[in-house]
């Protein structure tokens, strides 16, 4: 009975583990292709596409790479994605989490239908006001302009809700005993609150980077200068522009990636944190 | 022990304090997103083409008239309705899947997590050039259709039939989306009581029931909560058909907001636009609507 038991337990290990092998590798294996291509020269991409070898980079080399680089202005292209993303972000984060701390702590008129305001907005989809929003922009004269893609972007329902959540745990005794001693509620809420907040934060600055880092459609719409592309409508333009070498189109979607790579490794727990409570509180 | 003069004080301060707070938000909230809306309807009722500024005609309900008769719309509808009906179940169900596979505590969990995640980390349009390659038609350049033909098959014209063009861009869509939803189930099945399992196995059940009689049920919210995430997402589909396949071939991938698109910033018909954008919108809000409500039946 007992061994029985032990041969079965192995054996749904073993499935298990097996499954999961199989699975993932053919989940990942597109990604694992693009890699493998990127690093080869343009001839033997297509060559032996039926073996294993197709996944695997033997000659690598970094030539793709420099052929991107030396095609495309990939700094100017960053720092013109990093340049609104960090904008935004900043504002976003400050703005936002006054914001939800108001309507989760302080009581005034207005509170309660400012509230329902932001919730029913959150449902708001983008895609269907960007044609008004496109002519406001030029009315203002933001179009192909760093505000365009920034100043619409940083008050954002779904971050003033999640803020508002974070703040309404934080115990009122906390708070009370920050105004015994004197400090008036918003030097509280710098001196005493933004401090141990600082998980929903990095929460919300991870969510909204991908966010941005992945948004095309407003970037396409607004910013349509050359010297102005962020980074997905750079490799867009890429993707269409002659010469058409595959080897280094596959480049250029990596370079695209690492940054979001990068970020994914040091706030994984955030960012899976956030998708996970959005489901829990949504 | 607080006399009630310093309360009122600090009463006002809070007040005060709460409109510094909440104003530049509420602001922007109403300059960037009302604003827009009203406007969205505002111009659904004019004749307003993009290249004659100065030649705004009210035309009434016209907008919308035309709507009922054009069979682009009701082709994008149509396309629209029918990528969110198939890829809602197959992502949901996917991420459910991988979701079981990885929710135990084993050795090496994480890095069958991430590999399930990974797709997540490269963006919508980096996601589509890759499949378009992926997909070539050609089995020696198409890395799908080589193994096909490897295998004996038929090589599939995936992007360039107008059969199977947007079930292409659905089986790629769920696959690249899929570890967001898993993730989110994930947090689901933390939620479920282990001593639930224990006692059912003790019983008797064996992993197939445990799962329809403790795991679904168990998950009934997050279930809900997914598809109505997945399926928002699904109805704004955009990115994939424009790099891929740029709507066609024959129309079969053009989408509402690819219309919305088209119609208002490549043909400059605003008003007609903005019509199109409001049937949209309200779509998407009922169906948002809705979803919440059955959310809340069940919390």
């Amino acid at each position: 009975m007992k061994k029985s038991m032990k041969t079965s337990n192995f054996l749904t290990k073993f499935l298990f583990y097996a499954g999961n092998i199989i699975i993932g590798i053919i989940f990942v294996s597109p990604l694992i292709w693009m890699i493998s291509a990127s690093l080869k020269p343009e001839a033997q991409i297509f060559a032996n596409m039926n073996s294993i070898s197709t996944f695997i980079p033997v000659q690598a080399s970094l030539d793709n790479f420099k052929e991107v680089f030396s095609r495309l202005d990939m700094l100017q292209v960053f720092k013109n994605t990093f340049v609104y993303i960090a904008l935004i972000l900043v504002l976003d984060l400050l703005l936002n989490s006054i914001c939800g701390y108001a309507l989760a702590k302080f009581d005034f008129k207005g509170k309660g239908l400012m509230l329902n305001f932001v919730v029913a907005l959150m449902v708001m989809p983008m895609e269907a006001i960007m044609l008004p929003l496109y002519i406001e922009m030029s009315q203002l004269g933001w179009v192909n302009k760093l505000p365009a893609l920034v100043i619409p972007f940083v008050a954002k329902c779904f971050s003033i809700y999640m803020f508002r959540q974070f703040f309404c745990d934080i115990p009122d005794e906390l708070i009370e005993a920050a105004s015994i001693d004197g400090a008036s509620p918003v030097r509280t809420f710098f001196t005493v609150v933004m401090p141990i907040s600082k998980t929903v934060y990095a929460t919300v600055f991870i969510l909204d980077f991908v966010a941005h880092w992945n948004d095309f459609m407003w970037p396409f719409l607004v910013m349509t200068g050359e010297s102005k592309r962020t980074i997905q409508l750079a490799i867009q333009v890429f993707f269409g522009t002659q010469p058409i070498h595959y080897s280094a189109i596959m480049a250029a979607l990596v370079v695209s990636a690492v940054p979001m790579l990068i970020m994914f490794i040091f706030m994984q727990k955030y960012y899976i944190e956030g998708i996970a409570s959005s489901g829990i509180k949504g | 022990m607080s006399n009630p003069s310093k309360l009122s004080g600090r009463k006002r301060n809070e007040r005060v304090a709460a409109y510094i707070f909440t104003i530049p938000a509420m602001f922007l909230l109403f300059a960037f997103l009302v604003v827009p809306i009203l406007y969205t309807v505002r111009y659904s009722l004019f004749q307003y083409q993009i290249v004659r500024p100065d030649n705004i005609l009210f035309v009434g309900l016209q907008n919308y008239q035309k709507l009922l008769s054009d069979e682009n719309f009701w082709l994008a509808l149509k396309n629209t309705v029918y990528f969110t009906v198939l890829v809602v179940p197959f992502q949901c169900v996917l991420a459910l899947a991988l979701a079981m596979l990885v929710s135990s505590k084993f050795r090496g969990v994480a890095i069958f997590r991430t590999m399930y995640f990974s797709p997540q980390l490269t963006s919508m349009v980096v996601i589509s050039i890759l499949w378009t390659v992926l997909y070539n038609s050609n089995p020696n350049t198409g890395l799908i259709n080589s193994f096909l033909t490897s295998l004996g098959l038929e090589p599939i014209n995936f992007l360039s039939n107008a059969k199977t063009a947007m079930n292409s861009i659905i089986f790629m869509s769920g696959w690249q989306g899929a570890g967001y939803q898993m993730m989110i189930f994930l947090a689901g099945l933390q939620g479920i009581p282990r001593d639930q399992y224990e006692a059912a196995s003790v019983d008797g059940a064996n992993k197939v029931q445990q799962f329809l009689y403790i795991t679904l049920p168990g998950l009934k919210g997050t279930i809900k909560y997914v598809v109505m995430i997945t399926m928002i997402q699904a109805m704004k589909l955009f990115t994939q058909p424009y790099v891929m396949t740029q709507g066609g071939p024959k129309n079969s991938t053009k989408t509402l907001v690819y219309y919305i698109y088209t119609q208002g910033f490549q043909q400059g018909n605003f008003g007609y636009a903005c019509a199109v954008a409001a049937v949209f919108f309200v779509i998407v809000v009922v169906m948002s609507l809705s979803m919440k409500k059955l959310i809340a039946e069940t919390n």
